[in-house]
């Protein structure tokens, strides 16, 4: 699911001590007229990594990539690239480059131009700024639009040219906003595959702020959540969708079921956990979190997890639940059924279309039975 | 309707245009087609001493204008904590409403005794004619610039920041550029609005600085001569150059404006 990108030193650099991080954020707040943007972040990035910030719109995750590229200064807090502190360095003096979302091509230059101006600020020479921007021109396809002014691009063309325009720069770091946001859904996927390749290709490590978890799910070495300011979880993309550590980025990440219920028996590596919302079944989950008997939990399971069937399983007395099919909803590879228990509480199962629509064994209204394994559930505490 | 408002804009216009081919002495009745008015013009010294300081002081109130309505325009927009900004704003708009009579009194009395306390700007000519335009102009000037600046996308000054140009030269080679249509048509509405002014330039203007439309205005009071309809007609063709270019101008930064992308509203598959 995550590409792994070839420059990334080891294979999982965040897991070794003595790897030193190539962006590190440092305790870093910024206050907007007394309420904080961003509140106390601290995050590490390793060099070659595609590290992806993911979260709803007002979060704080693009204040805290302008913080990155030198347009906002931070209240508090210290941001290191390479092992510089970048407190007081000016934009146009930081080793990093921005992809910004309406792509901020100027329009009265071409393409050769737009993307020849950053090297033209280096005061290199003639010949090499040719060389490199038909070089990095090359590199995303668009050797033949040179002359072209960018009202005269399709968007998924500017986006190219609005990252070439960053890569020529060679930075040390590159930040992106919203990359693709402004493309349609097709051009969208493909561009994503297209980013990653081109990122391994060149190494540079990218920083990527996103508002839509599949695009982070497929582009990213590591995500990092983030919620009112703060990152409330870093994690590869497996680690995020299937060990959340709570609520928040569960229902954030994907679809999920929630239980909330209290913990009856604790086990070294199981808990069983009552919830008013399964009626003749108790909840058995594999833990890594403890929680005390007593404590109010939540318990989720991804609707992919969760087994639907016509016929009764075997003998259980949990996680195990019988309802009545309310909605069916088709998505062509995959159907997500709506099951309500007799309590009237929804749970959601997604199941592989094995047969066509017309054949499909379970229909509206049937009575079905779900189940799941304990290992599969995740035990939130908060 | 319309036919008949577009008809009592325009017919005069064609009739005044046609007439100053007329042969005849008098300003209305056709007798045969000639240049007589035109040569005749072209010998009127007055007209066209009037006509070159009116030349003069458009050139100069407009160039004057667009550089003070830029530097407006962008502290307006661009300038984050301005203290009392919306009494600038104000402040700057307020001669759009101004009857030209109250501004044109208000400079005389402002020069007369600015001219009794500091003895300057002294005697009334073309200095004081261009003053008294910029105040009219200047606030045309900056709605134009400040209404182009504010649609700009100001990423690309952030882009071109984040490229390492410094922030003088983003200023020079982008935020210039991006609002150079906006500048050019500034200019040509100001040089306009200062050449076909008459109300402030009769309260400003000193014997050796008369303009153009005082000259034209003075001269019905003296019995009409088909030389006006001469004079008119080449202003209005000259007017109609300039307001076609601005059209044109204006039209075309338009098109490049647009060239914002889209917004895709993100659409959930499922229950997401």
């Amino acid at each position: 699911m995550a590409a792994k990108s070839r420059h990334l030193n080891k294979i999982e650099p965040w897991h070794d001590p003595e790897e030193r991080p190539y962006v590190y954020i440092e305790n870093i707040t910024k206050d907007y007229d007394g309420s904080a943007a961003v509140d106390e972040v601290n995050l590490s990035v390793y060099q070659g990594e595609l590290f992806s910030l993911l979260g709803k719109s007002g979060c704080g995750k693009s204040t805290l990539l302008r913080m990155l590229a030198g347009f906002e200064m931070p209240s508090s807090g210290k941001i290191y690239i390479d092992g510089i502190d970048m407190s007081g360095i000016p934009p146009y003096r930081r080793p990093v480059s921005m992809v910004f979302q309406s792509y901020a091509l100027f329009p009265h230059m071409n393409v050769e131009q737009n993307v020849a101006f950053g090297l033209k600020q280096e005061k290199l020479p003639r010949s090499q700024i040719n060389e490199r921007v038909d070089d990095v021109l090359e590199l995303v396809q668009m050797l033949d639009f040179k002359k072209r002014k960018p009202h005269q691009l399709s968007g998924g063309q500017r986006q190219r040219i609005a990252l070439a325009r960053s890569l020529v720069k060679r930075p040390k770091l590159l930040l992106l906003d919203e990359p693709l946001a402004a493309l349609d859904k097709k051009l969208r996927e493909k561009t994503q595959l297209e980013l990653v390749n081109i990122q391994e290709e060149v190494g540079i490590t990218f920083i990527m702020v996103s508002h839509d978890q599949e695009e982070a799910m497929t582009m990213a070495s590591r995500i990092g959540i983030m919620a009112d300011g703060r990152i409330i979880q870093v994690g590869t993309p497996t680690e995020i969708y299937e060990y959340p550590n709570c609520k928040y980025v569960s229902n954030f990440v994907g679809a999920i079921n929630m239980f909330e219920g209290l913990v009856v028996e604790e086990e070294e590596n199981y808990a069983i956990v009552r919830s008013s919302v399964l009626d003749d079944s108790d909840i058995k989950v594999e833990h890594s979190a403890s929680a005390a008997i007593g404590a109010n939990v939540s318990v989720a399971i991804r609707p992919e997890k969760v087994v639907i069937s016509k016929t009764p399983l075997k003998e259980r007395n949990y996680n195990c639940a019988k309802g009545v099919v309310q909605d069916i909803i088709y998505l062509g590879d995959v159907s997500i059924y709506h099951v309500e228990l007799a309590n009237g509480h929804i749970v959601y199962s997604t199941a592989t279309n094995l047969f066509r629509i017309a054949e499909r064994p379970i229909q509206w209204d049937d009575e079905v039975y779900l189940y799941w394994l304990p290992e599969n559930a995740i035990l939130l505490t908060a | 309707m319309l036919l008949f408002g577009y008809a009592f804009m325009y017919v005069p216009l064609f009739c005044i245009i046609a007439l100053s081919f007329n042969d005849s002495r008098f300003v209305t009745a056709w007798s045969h087609f000639s240049f007589k008015w035109y040569k005749a013009l072209a010998q009127n010294s007055i007209m066209l001493d009037a006509a070159l300081n009116s030349l003069k002081i458009a050139c100069c109130t407009a160039t004057i204008s667009v550089l003070i309505g830029t530097l407006a325009a962008i502290a307006i927009v661009r300038v984050k904590r301005f203290k009392g900004k919306p009494f600038f704003v104000g402040m700057i708009a307020a001669p759009l409403i101004m009857p030209d009579v109250v501004v044109g009194l208000s400079l005389l009395l402002l020069f007369v005794s600015m001219t009794n306390l500091l003895g300057w700007p002294g005697e009334h000519g073309i200095l004081t004619v261009t003053i008294a335009h910029i105040t009219l102009s200047l606030s045309y000037v900056t709605a134009v610039i400040q209404s182009r600046l504010t649609e700009m996308d100001s990423s690309i000054e952030e882009a071109a920041l984040d490229l390492g140009a410094t922030p003088v030269k983003v200023f020079f080679a982008i935020t210039i550029p991006s609002i150079s249509s906006a500048i050019m048509s500034g200019w040509i509405l100001s040089f306009v609005l200062s050449f076909d002014d008459v109300v402030l330039a009769s309260f400003v203007s000193g014997p050796q600085s008369t303009t153009l439309p005082m000259v034209v205005f003075s001269s019905i009071r003296m019995g009409l001569s088909p030389q006006i309809n001469a004079m008119t007609t080449i202003i209005v063709s000259i007017l109609t150059v300039c307001v076609a270019i601005a059209g044109y101008v204006i039209y075309h930064s338009g098109k490049k404006i647009s060239n914002k992308p889209r917004q895709e509203k993100k659409r959930w598959q499922g229950l997401m």
